[in-house]
């Protein structure tokens, strides 16, 4: 069925042999300026290579986009703001037009906020935007750096984005908490304080910091001000230089993609930059833009007015960080009360290991895991294939049991929440999450490994016997069975063109390495073992054959009762040694 | 299989021979089949015809949102079907949200319908140098190093290391005034004492009306401040006001646990704690009058004001430091001194060994 | 009705045929006595007899006959000496008592009792012992307050309340399964005698440390808060940040995921 059709390259050719007879008129206008650009910069010889430019399409590629389109309306909303927000410390009676607020003392800030809410036609949407917009710009990111994980896209030659993608999620938490600081609310101001005790709280520095930070005690007169520096100038053009260097590195090693006919290691198969991704890509833009200002007009966020100006002996029931501070909210939460007193001296570890270690912990192992993965396979080869998640179980459960201990830490951080909505009593849900931290990653581990070594046995079955094809035959002795029949060539390539895992046995021969090397290539084989430990080999050209004969041997593939009979011709060809194998043995 | 291996030059996976990597071979890009609008020239009219609906809504919708601003009087407010909200935000976010929708949904229908959907492939190139051209590159390195006679002098080299790291000092040290200095002399002024002295009348946040004792009753909670936080403004204010916040609560004093050093702390009951939770410094007034825990809205530490402030729960380590009180001449509430420990979460010069610690005397 | 026939030989079946009669008989007795007229025309000594007769039927079995509580045994309940008209009124009216079964804290549903069977309770604690009485319209009736006064009521709220019920008085979470109920929808009078008299865990806020006039402000600023619209479209409940990073993964991310999936789709080929 699958003829080898002339490859896209060919198509292409043809569309560059029959270029259009005469110009159009977008043609015809832009060529003055366009030559006018192109004497000075060679920009028809800068941007040839790009307009053809073949992007994969796949709905799990624009997870990303939906983070960069996040930025580009944070920035463009940003700037609005930034035209009426004040930010200053200074204590003002306010006198706009919220009823409920007027004459109290409040700080400039959270004054001209409030002006932007209520006196600027149209600031409440862009508020609203931009805060809509950062959830959804840290969301993305993360969701897109699950995909990357879950498919090994950060393998070689790509770790370097990769740490690029860490580096920009470390520091779009950052940029949020210093945007959530600024209007200076009742809910902001607490999450300030909360930051006061956590600097506060590092060991033998922490005093110094604390007054580094706020330019003296808590509050002072200075962090609005260093935050709105920090947020608008110093962590935008971080971002914007790490978003620039993402991209590139994008087009430059070309995109991944997932595995299919004719899609190999060494070419990439999809549609070209101009014209379909740029109307992809550009009416996704404005999907996202679209769906950020539904969001903002029809979705209250952050409704500050009803918080009040901080006042450090006020207080809400509720008070939470936006949803990306969550996790380390939830670790604040649940650490156990561990504070050690030496001498004239206080250590907080209370604060400091779920505050900062956490975070530190989270960015740290997705930092150092495409090395480690690296060493453990001993893979030092290129991928352009995205891996099934499946394939490589190890890895999975490894993502799976990250997303488990993520959310049980983000569910700490709204145990309050979850006790009121849930009538259960906050004491219980903090000794379970105590717990659960520890032990549920454990068993999302076993369960999801578990689940992918039984997908890639379906896999198998799929392979060796064909698939189900839904008709019940009755055959002349009265039984029913359900014929399968062979899978396409095309799946049948998909399901079999990743890299059988490469156990190690352990090295019996010291041979000419040191001891020491000797021990730590032990060390590293022990942790092949393990990650490879029970992935299933797929079938070889010869198991695929032999079960091909044995198909049209029996006619209709089987005999007796179709669904027994996978079952039981599973376990007798995994005895007989031709089935799936364990990839320890 | 030739074919096959021509075209999966990644000959890095060599461990198993190609036939056995490859167990079925690719039957390269499946056959391209045309869409209903490839095909059925109605069919694409129609596609046509929607798209440029869609894109012509959108100055209509632009139109409405400029109108809008113009014309809604902003004190108007819709109330329908749940959505209780101000009538000129909510026209701004639908007219300008469905219009970019629409620009987008036009865009990407476009290029799903009309535009070639044929996929191309493009082929990969290696991305490392290869041999000769590492070893050009060092080539041309080593040449400019030896133009530049660093290896014949190498004091240049070491001296202008020397500067380049010596250079970025004057830049940190500049940084130095971005606060002041946490000396010893300088917590015991700032983090480590509040306003409250000797005399200093208990009053009312927010009302600064004095307190009398024999206004509380049993189960009451008053959320109080030092009176003389009222003569500090802005900056000053703030830093005195998180640190100088109380909250004083009475309680029978036959059911309470009140130890041998704090016995004349307390006037008949009434009991006079920081409000500045010890963990991360959230003001905490969740009191249960019944059982006298006080709970922190923000980590849920739970405090016993029955039993000199300690902590039943939660992140937080240290009690709840408790003020010293007695009435003055006119009856009202006053401090007999101020806090005997710092307030508010830890910091790492704070000496905790004088702080209450449960079974304490 | 099989659930009941099933039942009907099980050892708590006579108890609780005994303790229907009895309610039984108290609605009847509640229905038939003259209440309304009592409190119309005559004094209260009238209005405190019915009291009595309602408090033996319904609130005697925990709290005592005499309202002298009972601190042992199975059922227990407070004393009610000493805490007044305005404590008996809140409890009673807002359903929080009788309690339907002993636990933590007593949940607010629709009330047993009408009005005036309410105020005849109140009249009858209140005689037990010195307590704050039911308070005035006067005192709790938020009109006439100028915007000083809310924003200084707004202030207070912030002061006192938002700790336990949150900022739009949403309520929120205490120790043990224990909870600040919502304030949202709740009288003016009942806000006022929940200050006055502390139920349950919440502590009392005295008129002599919050005054009337400051109570008056605070209920003003919460009638005015919540009948004012949300600014800025549907508002999750005011629960604040965990309801807002729960909509932008729903509404945010699951809508623009499924425009993605649009996007990337193959559509229907030709054939």
């Amino acid at each position: 069925m699958a003829k080898p059709v002339p490859t896209a390259a060919g198509s292409d050719a043809v569309a560059a042999e029959t270029p259009p007879k005469q110009l159009g008129p977008v043609f015809k206008a832009a060529a003055g300026p366009a030559s006018w650009a192109d004497d000075r910069l060679g920009v028809a010889k800068l941007s040839r290579p790009f307009i053809r430019k073949v992007f994969p399409d796949h709905w799990s590629f624009l997870l990303g986009e939906i983070a960069l389109y996040s930025f580009i309306i944070l920035l463009l909303t940003g700037v609005f703001l930034t035209l009426w927000y004040k930010p200053s410390m200074a204590e003002i009676e306010y006198g706009g037009s919220y009823q409920l607020l007027r004459g109290m003392p409040m700080s400039e800030s959270f004054a001209s906020t409030l002006g932007i809410v209520f006196d600027i036609r149209g600031g409440l949407l862009i508020r609203q935007m931009h805060h809509w917009a950062a959830m959804l710009f840290i969301a993305a990111m993360l969701v897109h750096s699950l995909r990357i994980f879950f498919t090994g896209a950060f393998r070689k030659p790509r770790e370097v984005n990769w740490l690029i993608g860490v580096g920009l999620l470390a520091m779009g938490l950052i940029e949020g908490f210093a945007g959530y600081s600024l209007p200076d609310d009742l809910l902001s101001g607490t999450g300030l304080r909360f930051v006061d005790g956590l600097i506060r709280s590092i060991p033998v520095i922490g005093t110094w910091a604390e007054m580094f930070v706020f330019g003296g005690e808590f509050p002072g007169d200075l962090i609005v001000a260093r935050l709105y520096m920090a947020h608008i100038l110093l962590l935008p053009a971080l971002l914007l230089g790490l978003i620039s260097a993402h991209l590139a590195l994008v087009v430059y090693l070309k995109h991944t993609q997932y595995p299919g006919p004719g899609r190999t290691n060494g070419n990439v198969v999809g549609y070209p930059v101009f014209p379909v991704y740029m109307a992809k890509a550009g009416g996704f833009f404005f999907i996202v833009f679209g769906v950020i200002t539904l969001m903002g007009g029809l979705m209250q966020i952050n409704p500050l007015w009803t918080y009040g100006p901080y006042n450090p002996a006020q207080v809400t029931a509720g008070s939470q960080p936006d949803w990306y501070m969550g996790f380390v909210e939830g670790a604040i939460r649940i650490m156990p009360n561990w504070e050690s007193h030496i001498g004239g001296t206080t250590w907080s570890w209370n604060v400091a290991i779920p505050g900062l270690g956490l975070m530190g912990l989270l960015f740290g192992l997705m930092a150092v895991y495409p090395f480690v993965e690296q060493w453990v396979t001993g893979d030092k080869s290129e991928h352009h294939i995205l891996d099934r998640p499946r394939n490589v179980p190890t890895r999975t459960a490894f993502g799976v049991a990250a997303i488990t201990g993520y959310g049980l830490f983000w569910v700490g951080g709204g145990n309050d929440i979850i006790a009121t909505q849930f009538h259960v009593s906050l004491e219980a849900v903090t000794y379970f999450l105590r717990v659960m931290v520890f032990v549920g990653p454990v068993i999302a581990f076993l369960i999801a490994k578990r689940i992918c070594i039984a997908l890639q046995r379906a896999d198998h079955e799929r392979l060796l016997h064909g698939a189900e094809s839904a008709i019940i035959v009755r055959d002349p002795s009265g039984s029913y069975s359900e014929p399968h029949v062979p899978i396409s060539q095309e799946e049948a390539y998909t399901l079999t063109q990743h890299v059988d895992p490469l156990p190690l046995a352990p090295v019996t021969e010291q041979g000419d390495l040191s001891d020491k090397e000797f021990k730590a290539e032990q060390r590293r084989r022990k942790a092949t073992r393990f990650f490879f430990l029970d992935a299933l080999r797929k079938p070889s050209r010869a198991e695929l054959e032999e079960a091909a004969s044995h198909h049209e041997g029996d006619g209709n593939g089987h005999d007796g009762d179709g669904s027994r009979d996978v079952d039981g011709h599973d376990a007798k060809e995994i005895g007989a040694g031709s089935g799936p194998r364990r990839a320890q043995d | 299989m030739t074919e096959l291996e021509r075209r999966n030059v990644d000959g890095r996976s060599e461990l198993v021979a190609l036939d056995e990597r490859f167990p079925v071979p690719d039957p390269g890009e499946p056959e391209h089949l045309p869409r209903l609008t490839d095909v059925d020239e109605a069919a694409a009219d129609r596609a046509t015809r929607q798209i440029a609906l869609m894109f012509g809504l959108v100055p209509i919708l632009a139109i409405l949102f400029i109108v809008n601003y113009f014309a809604t009087p902003p004190e108007t407010y819709i109330d329908f079907a749940g959505l209780h909200a101000n009538l000129q935000h909510v026209i701004f976010g639908v007219t300008l949200g469905l219009a970019l929708t629409l620009l987008g949904v036009g865009a990407v229908q476009w290029a799903r319908q009309l535009m070639n959907d044929q996929e191309i492939v493009e082929y990969r190139h290696p991305h490392e140098s290869s041999d000769q051209e590492r070893a050009e590159t060092v080539g041309i390195l080593e040449q400019g190093v030896a133009e530049s006679g660093i290896t014949r002098r190498k004091v240049l080299g070491r001296s202008l290391l020397g500067a380049l790291g010596l250079v970025a000092l004057p830049g940190v040290v500049l940084l130095a005034d971005l606060g002041p200095w946490p000396t010893r002399k300088f917590i015991d002024a700032t983090l480590a004492t509040t306003i409250w002295k000797e005399g200093i009348r208990l009053v009312n946040d927010v009302t600064y009306a004095p307190i009398k004792a024999e206004q509380i009753q049993i189960g009451q909670l008053v959320n109080g401040q030092p009176e003389n936080l009222q003569d500090l403004h802005g900056t000053e204010f703030q830093q005195a006001k998180a640190k100088s916040s109380i909250i004083v609560v009475r309680m029978n004093p036959n059911t309470i646990k009140i130890p041998e050093s704090r016995q004349d702390w307390h006037v008949g009951g009434i009991l006079c704690y920081s409000k500045i939770c010890t963990h991360v410094g959230c003001p905490i007034s969740l009191w249960e009058q019944q059982t006298h825990h006080l709970l922190c809205p923000c980590h849920q530490s739970t405090f016993d004001l029955g039993d000199s402030g300690v902590v039943i729960f939660g992140p937080a380590a240290r009690s709840l430091p408790q003020l010293p009180i007695t009435v003055d001449s006119e009856g009202y509430l006053v401090a007999r001194s101020g806090f005997t420990v710092p307030v508010g979460p830890s910091y790492f010069e704070r000496d905790s060994r004088n702080d209450f610690q449960q079974g304490d005397n | 009705m099989r659930f009941l026939t099933a039942r009907r030989r099980h050892p708590a079946a006579k108890a609780l045929i005994l303790v229907f009669a009895l309610l039984v008989m108290g609605g009847l007795y509640s229905a038939l006595a003259p209440t309304g007229k009592s409190s119309a025309d005559t004094g209260t000594s009238q209005q405190v007899e019915e009291g009595k007769k309602l408090f033996a039927v319904s609130c005697a079995s925990c709290h005592g006959l005499n309202g002298e509580g009972q601190v042992s045994g199975s059922i227990q309940g407070p004393p009610l000496v000493g805490v007044g008209a305005a404590a008996t009124e809140f409890q009673v009216s807002t359903g929080r008592m009788p309690m339907a079964h002993p636990g933590q804290q007593a949940p607010q549903r629709q009330s047993e009792f009408t009005e005036d069977e309410v105020l005849a309770l109140a009249a009858y604690v209140a005689t037990l012992g010195p307590g704050p009485a039911i308070p005035e319209p006067a005192a709790y009736d938020p009109a006439g307050l100028s915007d000083e006064d809310l924003a200084r009521g707004g202030e207070l709220f912030r002061t006192n309340c938002s700790a336990c019920h949150n900022f739009e008085g949403a309520g929120g979470a205490l120790p043990n399964g224990k909870y600040a109920p919502s304030l949202i929808g709740v009288s003016g009078l009942h806000l006022y005698e929940a200050m006055i008299t502390g139920p349950q865990q919440m502590p009392v806020f005295s008129d002599g440390v919050l005054t009337p006039d400051d109570k008056r402000a605070i209920i003003g600023y919460l009638d005015r808060l919540h009948e004012q619209p949300n600014q800025g479209g549907f508002a999750f409940g005011g629960l604040g940040p965990v309801a807002e990073g729960l909509w932008a993964w729903v509404a945010g991310i699951g809508v623009l995921v499924l425009f993605a999936i649009w996007i990337a789709a193959k559509g229907v080929k030709a054939r």
